[in-house]
């Protein structure tokens, strides 16, 4: 690492990262200035490194999820940990239970990070008073997604450059979103122009007190907007009907050539995966030159890297 | 029995009290007279009197002397979750925290919808419990919100009123002939007034905090349109209706209105909602997960000013024992509910201590306004009433320690919290049930 730079864990002083929530801009800065090592590293034939040579990490999924999950594998066999993935899937024991338990038994196989999804907000801030290790949030409920929130940064810095006065459109399903959480405060930390577009029984009540432009008409929503950024649909979430039906939601929602087109020139289309094709984004839309979603899985690895590492220099020891 | 400091029953006489008796408007120097269970003389007039032989004399030294608290809101586990409270660990957690009458939901397993558990639970608190233990029966067959249950037979046996607890009775009809029914015998109705369905999977104040969090909101509608209708149906029926908790602004402009019109409403709000806001949650802190939950800064003024100017008639605990089993869990899973026998009074002197309510006030809400609601005999200091009554030090500071509470349950939003005002001695039915001794 070059000598003259501050090390990113003198910036980001840090045991855990639970959110994007309680970042300062600075930190958030440095960890984005440490993937892009991490695609210069990732890009050579040799992708390794040993900054967690000698440490385990586990991914703990209580929700299912592949890219993350593989994601998080990935970055960390790079840096050299041992990577151990535990799927608790639904069974059924009272899920809260299996959390506290599951997370003393792996606190007692010692690992130096944990890296948790969970279905409950609010479960990995849980978790991390009860283990002794470093714990990442890889997604909690529909509270924060903070590597979902670094990697979209870190995809927009490199195609538009510095992320400051960029409008910035966060379009769906807002209320169960996680994504869109960890999205609004790292944007708005880093000083973007932030606006989010849905019908208004998936907008949370409060959502205004979070420094966003709110809009449930896409076209006014998207004019003028450098970077669009869609959501899934998360029907599996939904206790009720917050929308009458997909066809509907699409002819209102669904992002298409159409839509698009009020955006600014030249806007880049984002989304976090997996995508409904034909329910929130056009398949045209979501393949075609417009489309960053697949630089998003790389940045993913890459962000999910410098995660580790940042918190790897912070590890006792370390 | 069980252990009483005192237990052979000598007259007691408290000197030199500062005496507030709500049910006369006196806070006045005075002496407190005690003799076979009951209070012989109070208030400065007592100075006069000749002491009893044979008396324990206490010189209180400026201290306050009230009448022992009347706490209308208390979930007890026995019978059916003895690991969470029994009415052992209730009774001393009340007689720390100066709670004379505890009022005991009939949330239990069995649910108290029957005469025999009635009869049954006034055997075994007499027996186990340091303090009155008086329960409130169902107003529906198991909690289940459809057939009323024996009214009459269960108050002759001792209901002191009916509730269906933390549930809610969606069913008009049921609570409007409930509301009819209990008018012969006098009956009260307290009813949690909380839409379930516009709840739904809601685990807190709807709001940007809850928001922020990634938490499912309550809206304060559940509250008010299910409160509305209650009003309407207590108008309809001329029945005694008391919600047994509100939350926020709406509902006392709703029970105040009920109030001007004349309609025989009342009702209470918990010391914790005076005391704490939902900002309190902090990083999903799940003893602070309470049901109604707590809300906003300007609710939680709103009801400080409800009780300053009597619109909310009672303050509770509504003590909730609830165990890591149900409470170490993430927020959204985690059961509501918070203890709050041993806190309930220091966290109402906060009221005081700030300036926003006299001690009088404070005092009635927690004593003489409830005995009067449940047509109870206690709940005042004057000649012939039950010598239940609590010495008090409204200003001595102290702080909460949750591993030392005395109730089984842990469960306190007040750990580490800062408290000017603690029970000094409880004396129930004339006898010493607690006397504080510094730790």
């Amino acid at each position: 690492m070059n000598e003259l730079k501050a090390s990113p864990a003198a910036v980001f002083a840090h045991r855990h990262l639970l959110g994007i929530e309680g970042l300062l801009p600075a930190e958030i800065i440095a960890l984005l200035d440490l993937a892009e090592e991490a695609v210069e590293v990732s890009r050579q034939v040799e992708k390794k490194k040993a900054v967690l040579r000698g440490r385990t990490q586990i991914n703990l999924f209580f929700e299912a999820s592949t890219r993350t999950q593989s994601s998080f594998e990935l970055a960390g066999k790079r840096l050299g940990a041992d990577v151990m993935n535990m799927s608790v899937g639904s069974s059924s024991v009272k899920k809260g239970e299996t959390l506290i338990d599951t997370a003393m038994t792996l606190n007692a196989m010692n690992p130096d990070i944990l890296v948790v999804r969970h279905h409950a907000a609010g479960a990995v801030h849980l978790l991390a008073q009860k283990v002794g290790c470093s714990v990442i949030n890889a997604g909690d409920g529909a509270h924060e997604h903070p590597t979902q929130a670094l990697l979209d940064a870190l995809t927009i810095r490199r195609h538009k450059g510095p992320i400051h006065d960029l409008t910035i459109a966060i379009c769906g399903d807002i209320l169960h979103s996680r994504v869109a959480r960890s999205n609004i405060m790292l944007l708005n930390a880093l000083g973007a122009r932030v606006r989010c577009i849905g019908p208004s029984t998936l907008l949370p009540k409060g959502l205004d007190r979070l420094g966003v432009e709110i809009f449930t008409d896409m076209r006014k929503g998207l004019a003028d907007a450098d970077i669009v950024m869609m959501l899934r649909l998360q029907r599996e979430r939904m206790d009720g009907s917050f929308v009458p039906s997909v066809r509907e939601y699409f002819h209102f929602f669904g992002l298409d050539a159409e839509k698009l087109a009020f955006a600014k020139p030249g806007a880049l289309v984002m989304h976090p995966g997996p995508m409904n094709r034909g329910v929130e984004i056009d398949s045209a839309i979501a393949d075609g030159p417009q489309s960053l979603i697949r630089d998003q899985v790389e940045m993913g690895v890459a962000v999910r890297m410098a995660v580790l590492e940042a918190l790897a220099q912070n590890l006792p020891n370390g | 029995m069980p252990d009483r400091l005192n237990n052979e029953e000598r007259p007691l006489v408290l000197t030199n009290a500062r005496v507030i008796d709500p049910s006369r408007k006196l806070d006045a120097r005075g002496t407190v007279i005690v003799a076979d269970g009951v209070i012989v003389a109070a208030g400065p007039e007592a100075d006069a009197v000749s002491f009893p032989e044979g008396a324990e004399i206490v010189d209180c030294r400026g201290a306050a002397v009230m009448p022992g608290l009347i706490d209308m809101r208390v979930f007890i586990g026995e019978p059916g979750g003895e690991h969470r409270e029994t009415f052992a660990s209730a009774g001393q957690a009340a007689a720390a925290g100066g709670v004379t009458t505890v009022i005991m939901m009939p949330d239990t397993d069995p649910v108290i919808d029957d005469v025999a558990l009635v009869d049954y639970i006034a055997r075994r608190t007499r027996d186990t419990a340091l303090v009155n233990v008086m329960p409130m029966a169902a107003i529906t067959k198991g909690l289940r919100g459809r057939e009323m249950t024996e009214f009459g037979l269960l108050k002759d046996v001792g209901a002191v009123g009916f509730t269906d607890g933390r549930h809610s009775i969606t069913n008009a009809l049921v609570l409007r002939r409930a509301l009819t029914y209990a008018r012969d015998f006098g009956a009260l109705i307290m009813h949690h007034p909380a839409d379930p369905d516009l709840t739904g999977s809601g685990v807190m104040n709807e709001g940007e905090t809850a928001t922020r969090l990634g938490l499912s909101g309550i809206p304060k509608e559940a509250e008010i349109i299910m409160l509305e209708r209650d009003i309407r149906l207590a108008a309809l029926t001329r029945g005694r209706y008391h919600a047994a908790q509100i939350s926020c602004a709406e509902s006392l402009e709703i029970i105040r209105r009920a109030k001007r019109a004349g309609l025989a409403v009342s009702c209470g709000v918990s010391a914790t909602h005076l005391a704490l806001n939902e900002l309190d949650i902090g990083p999903y802190r799940t003893f602070f997960r309470l049901s109604p939950p707590l809300r906003s800064e300007d609710d939680r003024q709103a009801m400080i000013e409800g009780v300053a100017d009597g619109s909310i008639d009672v303050i509770v605990s509504s003590h909730d024992p609830q165990d890591v089993d149900t409470k170490r869990h993430p927020f959204a899973e985690a059961a509501d509910g918070a203890v709050g026998l041993e806190t309930l009074l220091a966290a109402s002197l906060r009221l005081v201590n700030n300036g926003d309510v006299d001690l009088l006030t404070v005092a009635r809400a927690l004593s003489t306004r409830p005995a009067e609601l449940l047509g109870l005999p206690g709940g005042k200091l004057t000649a012939g009433a039950p010598a239940d009554i609590i010495l008090v030090d409204p200003a001595m500071p102290w702080i909460c320690d949750g591993e030392k509470l005395r109730s089984r349950s842990k469960n306190t939003p007040f750990e580490g919290a800062r408290f000017e005002g603690r029970v000094l001695r409880t004396i129930v039915a004339g006898r010493t049930v607690y006397a504080y001794a510094a730790d």
